[in-house]
Formats: structure tokens, C-alpha cells, sequence
């Protein structure tokens, strides 16, 4: 009896624009000027407001918060995929993808300045809310799913996590639920190298994230997370056969967490600062760019407008954010039943009581 | 309070618990179930709950899984936030702790995180309990768990009639509940009306009536205080009985009130003594009765030692009959009965 090799596989990596700007023709999605222009806006969008958002953190405005600067290839080339009845499952580096779902800056603003009203999503944009417990959301995905699938419905669910969360026994877990289920979802893993100070090579012996699909019998596949055209080809190659087959993917974006992990770390006490320049000349925007100049979709004048545009939403949206009133005392009880309990109404009325004789 | 209306039928607990599972998935397409071995299985669940629903309702809605406790908690959370009403059934309770993020971190959060705009109509069906000999992996009682976590409701019926009205109500209740049967109980019989009920939560039976001792009693608790109820009542001391129902929410008042009568009170459980529920029992009737209490309340729960595998040391670490009699005696020494306000 001789031993013969069983199976084996392989897996891929997609990449479609190079670092000088050019496309691979043949894998190019089909995206439009317009589209291309949007998803570049977008892009500049995110990265002013994560800009912004930092130095109001370093004025103490704004808590804690994770920086998306450098992601936003990965981030935005995958939720453009996305149709608004499909649903979106954040963990908490997304605010370039909540964004492009219709979350506002200023909510995201109230959110991070610590006012959870701010994290109260309108339940019409189908997304969940921001997940900071590492990867205990990738269930919540293939729930939804599954409930659409009972539902008849042919929407899918994206779901972001960073390889870190590949550790947690939730993401072993959903994947293998979701292989054995068939659920519309798309598992969407932002490989940034590290989880806080954790390299990747510290977070499991694999090589690549995507090959861990394999072990759960979905499709998995790596694609460069700075190039969003690759991001957004394999993101649509997936929803689609989340739609039509209601199969599960895992995608990992090969990408780079170029800031700190969040603003209350320094990640120059675990990294090189060549590792960074090196990811830095891999910039998504400016490789983007790069390609919009060649095609003559973006010029020093249009760049130009651009970045102010974003700059004046952005000066918007903390104008408006910075005139919100605190919440009240009362809030607290609020949502915790969808209707208050006997108890609670009772530890209400002496919290109010206590506050009216304060003032 | 129970019997009343009541046509003659008795059911088991485990029939009671799939009689409201089974008239709910008839009346509403969005409750489905999830858990491990409920349906090909045959059997219905280790206890026979799930028994017949899949052959009804089709493996789509009665949903076996693998052995995932996380996995199938937190789907079934997507599910509920996507529209769906499901009751997922963990095996043993002890296999909750497994799911514990997805109970206390997310389930009980997600609609106050949320403010409000999605609705978490999840049940998280268990079985629980010591006196199987299971051993200290498959006998605890977690009640206090999950009665500590805000967000979370949490049931524990005694008999088939508050079994099947309580998973009822838990089943349209919009917010995350924790259904903890017993696993003693199962095979116990009791009236059950074949008519459509509900119990509310947050009412407690009083169960048995009397005049000298308050006797709050959780689960099995209430067949043991029964037991003692008869021995005492031989001696003239009268035990009133009261099952809480439900922890969160908890009905304080027919405790209090209880007590304005008895002046005494005694709470049993089969989960640990330290930091138990009957800890909080005591503390709100202090709260609310303290003028009336004519003797130290008292608890009759399980000693702070995990459940034994030995039938023999098993039952020496769980509240017995005889301890309920001991210790209802201890209350009425001293005090004459009818108390100082007779």
C-alpha cells in the first residue's frame, strides 16, 4: 500500500495595479471613470478625517481611537463592492468603511469622543455596530447570513477582522459554522502585520491567513490590500458567490498598519522605522493616484480640490459634532430591555431624584 | 394559583417545554432552533425537548450544529438582529461558559450599545443542576451568572404548567433570555392546559400556603420545600412556599409581602451558597421588610465545593429535604408561632 498524497491545494493571490501605477488588463475590473473618481474621494476622505481625528485626539477631544491610515486600499476597495441590502460587520478600525455605508464623520466623532449615541447605527443601513472585543463579531456575520438565507433573501454580509482575531476560537468557530451552514458571508481579513505589538509570525505558524479557509472547507484567497483594484475584484468575485451559491469566502488583505496599533500606544517600540518606509512607498492612495494621472482622471489642480473638499466635510462634521449636548443621566436605563423592568424603573427614578437635588 | 382553570391533562416537564416550542414554530415561521444533537438524533436532546420538531418543521428550522457553543450562541444572535427569533440549547449549562462572551459581552449589550433600534428576541434554552451524578462539569447552576448581567432575563420553571407558559413568553420577549430548566425535572408530571397561555415574567406562585416560615425556593428547590412543607406541617409549622419564577425580573413584593406575614424567611437553591441568588433574595427583603423580620434569615443552598461525581458525595453537597427542616426550625425557636404581631 503505498502512501499517495490525498489532497492538495493551492492558494492564490490576486494583485491588478502595480506600485508604478499600471493594471494588469486582463484582471482590471470593469470600474468606471466615475467610479474610479469616487472610490479615490473616498479614499482621501477617509485618510483626511483619520488625519484630523488624531490631532483631536492629541487634544484630548477624542478617546482612543484605531487609525485606518495606509488601509484604505483594503478597507474601501471591499465595501465599494457592497450593495446597500447586503449587511456590514465591523470590528473597529472601519471608519473608512462606515463611512461609505452612511454612517456620518460626526457620528463616528461622538462615538470615539465616548458618547455610545454616536455608535447607534439607523438600523436601515444594515450594520452592526463597532466591535472592539476581538473577533466575537464574525458569529454575529454568520447569523445574519443564515438569517437571510432562511429569509430567501440574496444579499451577503462582509465582515472585517485583523489577522489577529484569526487566533480566536470565535473565528474558528464562524468559519467552520459558515462552511457547514453555506451562508452568504465574506470574511474580510485585513492583514496589517501586527495586533498591537504581535507579528504577524507571533499570531500562527502559517504563512498566509487565506490558507486557513482551506482547513474549513471554504474558498479563501490573498489579495494585495493596497491595491484596491485587486481588493475590489476578489471582494465582488465573493459576494457574488455569496449571492448566487451562498457560499462563504475568507479574503485576506495583505496590507500594513503604518500609524500605532491606537492612539494610546507607540509602535516604534516594536518595529523598525525601515519596515515602515518600506510599506510607506506601498502607499494605496498614492498608487491609485499614480494610476488616475496615467489616465488623466486626476491632476495636480483636481488632487488639489479634492483634499479641500474633504478638509471642509471634515471641518463640518467636528463643527457639528462639537455642539452636541452631553447625554442625560437617564439615558443609562434606556435600552437595556426593549421595555424598562419594575427594577429598573426604580433605580431610574432615585438616580433622577438624586440629580434634580443636586442642581 | 395553579390548578385553577386548569382542564385535566398532565404533561411532563419535557413534554410541557416541547408543547410551547412546538404551538410557537406553528405560530411564528421566525422561530427556529439551534443546538447540538436536538433533532437527527432522534431522541429530541438528551432530554427528549426537542423531540418530533424536526420531522414538523424541517432540518432548515430545527438546526443541529456542530460543537460550537460560541459559534451557535453567536449565530444565533446575527440571526435574531437580522429578524429571526431563535432559541438555541446548550446541552448542559456547563457548556455555556463556553459561549460566555456571547452571552454577557455581546446578547446582553448589542440593543443598549445599539440605542435602542434592533430588537434581540434570542432564547438560550439550558439544562441545569446537581443530583444525576453527572459529576462537577455537567451539575452546576449558573443562575447567579447570568442574574448578575444586565440585559440578560433569566427563567427557572418548577413545574410543566410554568414551564410551558414561560418559554412561551420568553420565545415573544424581545430581549435576550436565559431559560434554565432543571434537569431533575423532566420527567415530572403536572397539569398542563391544552389552551394557549403565557405566564408574565417577573410574577412569583406562591406556591404553597402558610403562616410561619417564608420559603423562597428556586427550581428544584420547590419539590424539596414541598417535602419539607409535609414534615413540618406534622409539627404545626407552616411553610409558605414562593417560586420566583424568574430572577430578572424578580417580584420582591409577594416575597416582602410574605414575609410582613411569616416574619421569617428561608431561600434554597442547589447553586452555591457564597454570592448565590439567595443572597440577593435576603438583601431585598432586608430592603423592604426589614421591620418584620422576627428571626435571622436563613439559606439552605449548596455548599461552595464543586458538584461530586459520587451519588454519595453528591447528595452531601446539595440542600436536602432534612436541611430545609432543620433550618425552618432553627427559624421558629425562640419566637412563638404567629409571630410577635399575632
Amino acid at each position: 500500500m503505498p502512501i499517495r498524497p490525498l489532497v492538495s491545494y493551492s492558494i492564490e493571490r490576486v494583485e491588478v495595479l502595480r506600485e508604478d501605477g499600471t493594471v494588469d488588463e486582463e484582471l482590471m475590473p470593469s470600474l468606471s471613470a466615475d467610479e474610479i473618481q469616487r472610490l479615490y474621494e473616498h479614499m482621501v476622505l477617509t485618510r483626511r478625517f483619520d488625519e484630523r481625528m488624531f490631532k483631536l485626539q492629541r487634544q484630548g477631544r477624542l478617546g482612543t481611537f484605531a487609525r485606518v491610515t495606509g488601509q484604505e486600499g483594503a478597507q474601501i476597495g471591499a465595501v465599494f463592492a457592497l450593495r446597500p441590502d447586503d449587511w456590514l460587520v465591523p470590528a473597529f478600525r472601519e471608519n473608512g468603511a462606515l463611512l461609505w455605508r452612511g454612517i456620518t464623520m460626526t457620528q463616528l466623532l461622538q462615538y470615539w469622543s465616548g458618547d455610545e449615541r454616536g455608535g447607534a447605527f439607523p438600523r436601515a443601513l444594515r450594520t452592526l455596530p463597532i466591535s472592539i472585543p476581538v473577533g466575537t463579531h464574525l458569529l454575529h456575520a454568520v447569523g445574519i447570513g443564515w438569517a437571510m438565507k432562511e429569509a430567501g433573501e440574496d444579499s451577503a454580509v462582509l465582515t472585517f477582522f485583523g489577522e489577529g482575531a484569526t487566533s480566536t476560537g470565535d473565528f474558528s468557530e464562524a468559519l467552520n459554522m459558515a462552511g457547514v451552514f453555506q451562508v452568504p458571508v465574506v470574511f474580510f481579513c485585513q492583514n496589517n502585520q501586527y495586533a498591537i505589538s504581535v507579528p504577524f509570525t507571533r499570531q500562527t505558524a502559517a504563512p498566509t491567513v487565506a490558507q486557513k479557509a482551506l482547513g474549513y472547507g471554504i474558498f479563501g484567497v490573498q489579495v494585495d490590500g493596497n491595491d484596491v483594484f485587486a481588493v475590489y475584484r476578489a471582494t465582488r468575485e465573493a459576494l457574488e458567490r455569496a449571492r448566487s451559491g451562498k457560499e462563504p469566502t475568507l479574503i485576506e488583505a495583505h496590507t500594513y498598519r503604518v500609524t500605532d496599533h491606537t492612539t494610546s500606544d507607540d509602535a516604534r517600540r516594536y518595529r523598525s522605522d525601515e519596515e515602515v518606509a518600506a510599506w510607506l512607498k506601498r502607499d494605496p492612495i498614492e498608487r491609485l493616484a499614480h494610476y488616475m494621472r496615467a489616465q488623466g482622471f486626476l491632476d495636480e489642480a483636481r488632487e488639489a480640490e479634492i483634499a479641500a473638499e474633504a478638509d471642509r466635510k471634515v471641518a463640518e462634521a467636528v463643527e457639528a459634532f462639537e455642539s452636541i449636548p452631553p447625554p442625560e443621566p437617564e439615558e443609562i436605563f434606556r435600552h437595556v430591555f426593549a421595555q424598562k423592568t419594575r427594577p429598573l424603573e426604580e433605580q431610574e427614578a432615585a438616580l433622577l431624584a438624586r440629580w434634580e437635588r443636586r442642581r | 394559583m395553579r390548578g385553577e382553570q386548569i382542564e385535566e391533562r398532565s404533561l411532563t416537564y419535557a413534554q410541557a417545554l416541547n408543547e410551547a416550542l412546538r404551538e410557537e414554530m406553528q405560530r411564528d415561521a421566525r422561530v427556529i432552533l439551534l443546538g447540538e444533537d436536538i433533532g437527527v438524533w432522534g431522541g429530541g436532546g438528551v432530554f427528549g425537548v426537542t423531540k418530533g420538531l424536526l420531522e414538523e418543521f424541517g432540518a432548515e428550522r430545527v438546526r443541529d450544529t456542530p460543537i460550537s457553543e460560541a459559534g451557535f450562541t453567536g449565530a444565533g444572535l446575527g440571526a435574531a438582529l437580522a429578524g429571526l427569533r431563535p432559541v438555541v440549547e446548550f446541552m448542559y449549562v456547563d457548556f455555556s461558559m463556553l459561549a460566555m462572551d456571547q452571552i454577557c459581552n455581546q446578547a446582553a449589550k448589542i440593543r443598549w450599545m445599539l440605542g435602542g433600534d434592533v430588537s434581540v428576541p434570542l432564547v438560550i434554552r439550558a439544562q441545569q443542576g446537581a443530583g444525576r451524578g453527572n459529576g462537577p462539569q455537567h451539575s452546576q447552576s449558573l443562575e447567579a451568572w447570568y442574574a448578575h448581567t444586565p440585559g440578560l432575563k433569566v427563567v427557572m420553571p418548577s413545574t410543566p404548567y410554568d414551564a410551558k407558559g414561560l418559554l412561551k413568553t420568553a420565545i415573544r420577549d424581545d430581549n435576550p433570555v436565559v431559560f434554565l430548566e432543571h434537569k431533575l425535572l423532566y420527567g415530572t408530571r403536572g397539569p398542563v392546559p391544552k389552551e394557549d397561555y403565557t405566564i408574565p415574567f417577573g410574577q412569583a406562585a406562591i406556591v404553597r400556603q402558610g403562616r410561619h416560615v417564608t420559603c423562597v425556593a428556586l427550581s428544584y428547590q420547590v419539590h424539596k420545600a414541598l417535602e419539607a412543607a409535609d414534615v413540618l406541617a406534622e409539627e404545626g409549622i407552616e411553610l409558605e412556599i414562593i417560586d420566583p419564577r424568574t430572577l430578572v425580573p424578580y417580584d420582591r413584593e409577594t416575597v416582602a409581602r410574605s414575609i410582613m406575614k411569616t416574619g421569617r424567611l428561608l431561600v434554597t437553591h442547589q447553586a452555591p451558597e457564597r454570592a448565590g441568588f439567595a443572597a440577593e433574595v435576603v438583601m431585598c427583603a432586608l430592603e423592604d421588610a426589614f421591620d418584620y423580620f422576627d428571626a435571622p434569615p436563613l439559606r439552605v443552598c449548596g455548599k461552595n465545593v464543586p458538584i461530586p461525581y459520587s451519588l454519595t458525595l453528591e447528595a452531601a453537597a446539595i440542600p436536602q429535604t432534612e436541611d430545609l427542616v432543620r433550618a425552618a426550625k432553627r427559624l421558629v425557636e425562640g419566637v412563638p408561632l404567629g409571630g410577635r404581631r399575632s
